[in-house]
């Protein structure tokens, strides 16, 4: 499954960037029925995080209410060329992870 | 009065249309104002929340509840000693009142998340952030929620 | 990291044969992304904010990835789609010698898998047709729509131009009824659109998924209570090929994001 990131490839030391993600998740609410009566389980993206260069410095809890194919949006300070890596961990054991590198000057 | 052809067809018509609510048609679930306000106190404890400091941005009118773009930020200098420790989003009407809880530190520069949610309805949509020092600030804002035309049936 | 730049859609028209009745001339015609609401435009003009590019991105995947007994990928024949697939999507439906018949843009693929690589077909709105054919049609991304200007396809694109003018349903409406006669008003609190069809595959925030332009007739024939014909049937392709000839000019903008 895909997922699309958005980091800039550089920035200067001390900048605030902004980092944004998009990934491929269905996010069935659980509170959904089928034509015949059947509750459809829930199957959702429960957690997010981004670590820079090992550290955390974004953390997200997701619920039921996060429309599908999440969308997240935030920023980072950056001190020194690295990578950001993501993860993003579901119900039935789902987990994916993507990264991305950034050069500071 | 005696219904007339015409306007029983445009009042079939208009229950028609507007009935056709999208996939998730909730009202038996909708989390209640007292299930909001335990969600709340959940994350804020005994604490005095406050009403200032903390911004979001959302369409006053949605086009489609499943998709609404949502902003959340608070003007903090993100410093190890002033910062933004937390942000969380609840509202009223969904079958949960749970969105999102948003966590940040110091190396994150700015106290600003932006997602996509969902609303089943129209309702009040609430932000709270606790910041460094353990203080708690809120907004709210109420979003309408227009129910689109021709949907299709559950699949 | 990945990351796109938007394309510049520029507005092409080009000039169209005499009207008939009811009919939205050339330079009145718009683009469902006119009537949508600032919020919804912001999401499908950035590739990196917009969800159906998630779709294009499985596309790409699939479209280099060996299949079926054969073992051939699309790569194996066509190349590079940037260049073999440009433009391609802007004029589909298309006619088929062979059939006799116009197909959809995702029958061809099925086609393809059936007659080149000896795969199965891909199941209508199955999650891999719709990152194909949105791979492909993303290809045409600014390229103005050129379908049913063959000549072989124009006794459907009347068949199609029929269905589209035939009271239908419960309701008893026309297409022509909501998206000709009265486009620009609103129904139900959302905007009547025009039904150009210029985006499509497209990210419909009611989906929250990606849906063919059949999907979506199939939704507007549920709205006015009628029976909905089957995915893939001659009156869905003719309609489809219809729509198609009516957006004669506006650019390509899959995938689109609509509400």
């Amino acid at each position: 499954m895909a997922a699309l990131i958005n980091v800039p490839s550089k920035a200067k030391r001390g900048d605030i960037v902004e980092i944004r993600t998009l990934t491929s998740h269905i996010m069935e609410t659980g509170f959904r029925h089928t034509a015949d009566g059947n509750l459809v389980p829930r199957n959702i993206i429960t957690s997010f995080t981004c670590r820079y260069n090992g550290a955390e410095i974004f953390r997200a809890d997701l619920f039921p209410a996060i429309a599908a194919n999440p969308y997240l949006s935030f920023f980072a300070v950056v001190k020194e060329s690295g990578k950001f890596e993501f993860e993003w961990i579901g119900d039935n054991g789902y987990s994916s992870a993507a990264s991305a590198s950034i050069t500071v000057e | 009065m005696p219904t007339t052809r015409r306007q029983f067809l445009s009042l079939a018509g208009g229950a028609t249309v507007a009935g056709t609510i999208p996939i998730v048609t909730l009202r038996p679930l909708e989390a209640t104002p007292a299930m909001l306000n335990a969600a709340i106190r959940n994350v804020v404890g005994e604490a005095q929340i406050h009403t200032g400091r903390i911004k979001l941005d959302i369409p006053p009118l949605v086009e489609n509840g499943n998709t609404v773009p949502l902003t959340v930020s608070v003007a903090s200098p993100m410093t190890a000693d002033d910062h933004v420790k937390s942000i969380h989003v609840f509202n009223e009407k969904n079958p949960q009142p749970n969105i999102g809880n948003f966590y940040f530190g110091p190396a994150s520069g700015r106290a600003q998340v932006s997602t996509r949610i969902r609303l089943a309805d129209t309702q009040k949509v609430v932000a709270i952030a606790r910041l460094s020092d353990d203080t708690f600030w809120q907004i709210a804002a109420d979003v309408v929620v227009t129910l689109a035309a021709c949907t299709e049936e559950m699949n | 990291m990945m990351s796109w730049r938007a394309i510049a859609a520029a507005a092409l028209f080009a000039a169209a044969p005499a009207l008939l009745a009811g009919e939205i001339p050339p330079d009145a015609r718009r683009s469902g992304y006119a009537f949508m609401g600032p919020d919804t435009r912001a999401m499908q003009e950035d590739d990196t904010s917009n969800p159906g590019m998630l779709f294009v991105l499985d596309g790409e995947a699939l479209w280099a990835k060996k299949t079926g007994s054969a073992a051939k990928s699309c790569t194996d024949c066509h190349g590079d789609a940037r260049s073999s697939m440009k433009g391609v999507a802007a004029r589909y439906p298309a006619f088929d010698k062979a059939l006799g018949r116009p197909v959809t843009l995702d029958q061809r693929i099925n086609l393809c898998r059936a007659n080149h690589q000896q795969a199965i077909p891909l199941p209508y709105e199955s999650h891999d047709l719709l990152a194909l054919s949105a791979f492909i049609a993303h290809q045409s991304r600014g390229t103005p729509i050129t379908a049913g200007d063959d000549p072989q396809a124009k006794p459907f694109v009347e068949q199609g131009r029929a269905l589209y003018m035939q009271r239908e349903g419960q309701l008893n409406l026309a297409c022509t009824n909501c998206h000709d006669d009265n486009f620009d008003k609103r129904l139900a609190g959302a905007p009547i659109t025009q039904a150009q069809p210029t985006g499509y595959p497209l990210y419909r925030l009611e989906w929250q998924t990606l849906g063919s332009l059949e999907r979506r007739l199939r939704s507007c024939m549920s709205g006015v209570r009628a029976q909905a014909y089957d995915y893939g049937s001659p009156e869905l392709v003719a309609l489809e090929l219809y729509l198609m000839s009516r957006a004669h000019g506006l650019p390509m903008e899959t995938p689109a994001v609509r509400p």
